[in-house]
């Protein structure tokens, strides 16, 4: 596997992670089998940039998350955070880095606790790493109320009281209380309606200006992502099968599931007419993805042949900084003799039906 | 109120298959009368597809539940309201006249295809249970239907999927058994309460493709309920948009997406992050909406509106007629230079 795009020194490095869940079956539960929920991910995340992760149900994006936080363990791989491999450290030294990292949930109705008030919630993180005490730390969390945009005496009243746009509001305050440079931002607007979704997508991206933070924003809302992401990576089964600018990926994509994914979003311009790459069938079971290209069996690229049953297509750099994963869209590190040798029938030729006109 | 005299929003040359006339649901909750339903007015004509659109808490999802008469106390649907279908008043027939016209004239498709089905029974006999329940002929009968249908949209050998229970299929094949069980009866009016807001975007392409094309296979009308303007934009003819229990905007899809005139409707378009688009910030719509126990007074938009003045607070709005098949529940119909004045046009105002 290719390692993701190199220079200047990231932020955070995600390096081959694996996570399987076993498949747990007959009365000693033994495992017989495994979902490959995420399936060898590499990716950087820059200081100050927004990467945002897609892909539909089940792709293993939520997990990528999570993994990264250590809310679950990897079964493999490698998380490099300001140089440290996270998934090395023991648990105090994971604690007291978790303040930097910091995660935003997307359902605000069950991500804050109903007994604790937003005061205390947002004072928790300040208390626990010992950033602030007292009259202090009341002041804090009034400053950081204002900042997300919610009055200081909310402070005093509890969760239930507030209308989904603000509980986000006060899981976007309780994340920052700790000063993170990185949050994970798990669909943290898909609970949310549109006029209230811009709100916060707006203070998402005001406090990335004012204070530099790096976001991973994983969401399957195609729309959202384009418009808050600088870079893209997109999921399928497990693998990140296209990484690239936001701008290049939405106007150029160049894996075959991309394409038919960012043609399926529904434009609200009633004039526009556009090609759709409608994919047919049902995504496969992790627990027994397809061999070579996990897409092959839906994929409509016009050279698809037995080789892309057979091998398992890299990672690679097609344009400059726009990575995908196919062997049969060219430029291909994968040789035509190779792929003649696993069955190809098919010389690797251009496909883009999706390609959008300059705005 | 007077809302029968509502100005056309439809070119009135045929009657309309479905009109609702002044809707009124109200919930008797602890907090209050909930007005979530306060004097809707709308047609939806023989195979037109017509679009319900708003954010929580506006109404479309009770508007469609009392189209069925399913609400249940504390709601109630007040007296005054109409429901004009196949020639009778809903409100007014009895309740077996009403099961008659449940899942047979009028059909509704929920939101969630896993409740929506029943987990113990196959999907086969579910669909021939809505056929035999009409007294359409006996049980071979009713399964071979059943099956028929399952084809129809487009599941892959129907005769062995009919005997699958709802756990054994995909979200996309659980959304089509539910839209078959629909169709079974061939309906006139088939409801779509957010069909496909459950489901990925690739998947709600293939349901959306679907729809339409059953729509004009089979010259059902479609009343789609949904908050998501792309949706609706790719979909439907016409559209309704609500906002605080009432129509606040209603014209053909060209025409509410090119000249949007209700100041809500306008904050929507704005507000949503487009592919393809310029990556400016996002216009907001500032505060939330309302709870339905007290609706602000004269224009329920008004606190929100970027435009609005003192008439906006005093006066409630009626429906003005913008243009042919065009109304809108804004007094910027009566004086438009005020939209010119607004010192905060949505575009600038940052979020608070």
């Amino acid at each position: 596997m290719t390692s993701a795009p190199v220079p200047p020194r990231p932020l955070l490095a995600v390096r081959d992670l694996k996570k399987y869940f076993p498949i747990k079956s007959g009365m000693f539960g033994r495992a017989s089998g495994a979902v490959r929920a995420v399936d060898g991910v590499s990716f950087d995340v820059f200081p100050a940039e927004t990467l945002g992760l897609v892909g539909e149900s089940g792709c293993g994006k939520s997990t990528t998350g999570r993994v990264i936080l250590r809310l679950i363990e990897p079964t493999a791989g490698e998380v490099h955070f300001d140089g440290q491999d996270l998934l090395k450290l023991d648990g105090a030294s994971m604690r007291k880095i978790r303040r930097k990292i910091q995660v935003i949930f997307q359902d605000p109705f069950s991500s804050l606790n109903p007994r604790m008030t937003v005061g205390a919630i947002v004072r928790e993180g300040l208390v626990i790493h010992k950033l602030a005490e007292g009259a202090a730390a009341d002041a804090r969390v009034r400053q950081l109320l204002d900042e997300v945009g919610l009055r200081a005496e909310y402070a005093s009243r509890f969760p239930h009281e507030f209308s989904g746009g603000q509980r986000q509001r006060i899981g976007i305050a309780r994340a920052l209380a700790v000063e993170p440079s990185f949050i994970v931002c798990d669909e943290p607007v898909s609970a949310l309606d549109v006029s209230v979704q811009a709100q916060v997508i707006n203070l998402m991206q005001d406090l990335q200006r004012d204070r530099g933070l790096a976001y991973l924003f994983i969401a399957h809302d195609l729309s959202v992502v384009e418009h808050i992401a600088d870079r893209v990576a997109v999921m399928y089964l497990g693998k990140i099968v296209e990484l690239a600018g936001a701008a290049d990926l939405y106007r150029e994509p160049l894996m075959p599931y991309t394409q038919a994914l960012l043609s399926a979003v529904p434009v609200p311009d009633p004039t526009t007419k556009k090609t759709r790459v409608v994919l047919t069938g049902d995504v496969p079971s992790p627990a027994n993805p397809p061999s070579g290209c996990v897409f092959h069996p839906r994929c409509q690229h016009p050279a698809k042949d037995a080789a892309c049953a057979a091998i398992v297509p890299p990672l690679e750099e097609k344009a400059p900084g726009h990575w995908a994963a196919c062997i049969k869209q060219p430029p291909t590190g994968v040789e035509w003799s190779q792929q003649q040798a696993a069955g190809g029938t098919k010389q690797p030729t251009r496909y883009l039906p999706v390609v959008a006109s300059p705005a | 109120m007077a809302e029968s005299s509502r100005p056309a929003a439809t070119a009135a040359s045929s009657a309309p298959l479905l009109s609702v006339r002044d809707l009124r649901t109200y919930f008797y909750t602890e907090n209050g009368v909930a007005k979530s339903v306060n004097g809707v007015s709308f047609d939806v004509g023989a195979g037109e597809t017509v679009g319900l659109v708003g954010e929580s808490g506006c109404g479309k999802s009770v508007t469609a539940l009392s189209l069925l008469r399913l609400i249940r106390p504390p709601g109630r649907i007040e007296a005054g309201s109409k429901i004009l279908f196949d020639g009778r008043d809903l409100i007014t027939i009895d309740e077996s006249a009403m099961r008659a016209v449940r899942g047979a004239r009028i059909a509704m498709v929920f939101q969630e295809p896993m409740t929506a089905l029943n987990p113990v029974f196959t999907v086969g006999d579910q669909i021939a249970e809505v056929v035999r329940v009409h007294g359409d002929g006996g049980r071979r009968d009713a399964w071979d239907r059943a099956v028929k249908m399952l084809e129809t949209v487009g599941i892959a050998s129907p005769a062995q999927r009919a005997n699958d229970y709802p756990h054994q299929l995909s979200g996309g094949m659980r959304q089509r058994v539910v839209i078959a069980m629909a169709l079974v009866m061939n309906p006139a009016l088939v409801i779509a309460d957010e069909p496909t807001t459950a489901l990925d975007v690739t998947i709600q392409a293939q349901i959306l493709e679907l729809l339409r094309d059953l729509q004009q296979r089979l010259g059902t009308s479609i009343l789609l309920i949904t908050h998501d303007l792309g949706v609706v934009a790719e979909t439907v003819s016409r559209v309704i948009v609500m906002y605080g229990g009432e129509v606040v905007e209603e014209a053909s899809v060209n025409e509410l997406f090119s000249a949007a005139h209700h100041p809500y409707t306008e904050g929507l378009l704005n507000a949503m992050p487009r592919v393809g688009h310029e990556r400016e910030r996002l216009a907001t719509i500032p505060g939330t909406v309302p709870p339905p126990t007290s609706w602000p007074s004269g224009c329920r938009f008004h606190d929100r509106c970027p435009y609005a003045w003192e008439r906006c607070v005093s006066e409630h709005p009626p429906l003005y007629q913008i243009g042919a098949g065009h109304i809108s529940r804004c007094h910027l119909a009566a004086e438009p230079e005020r939209r010119l004045k607004a010192h905060e046009p949505f575009a600038t105002k940052a979020s608070p």
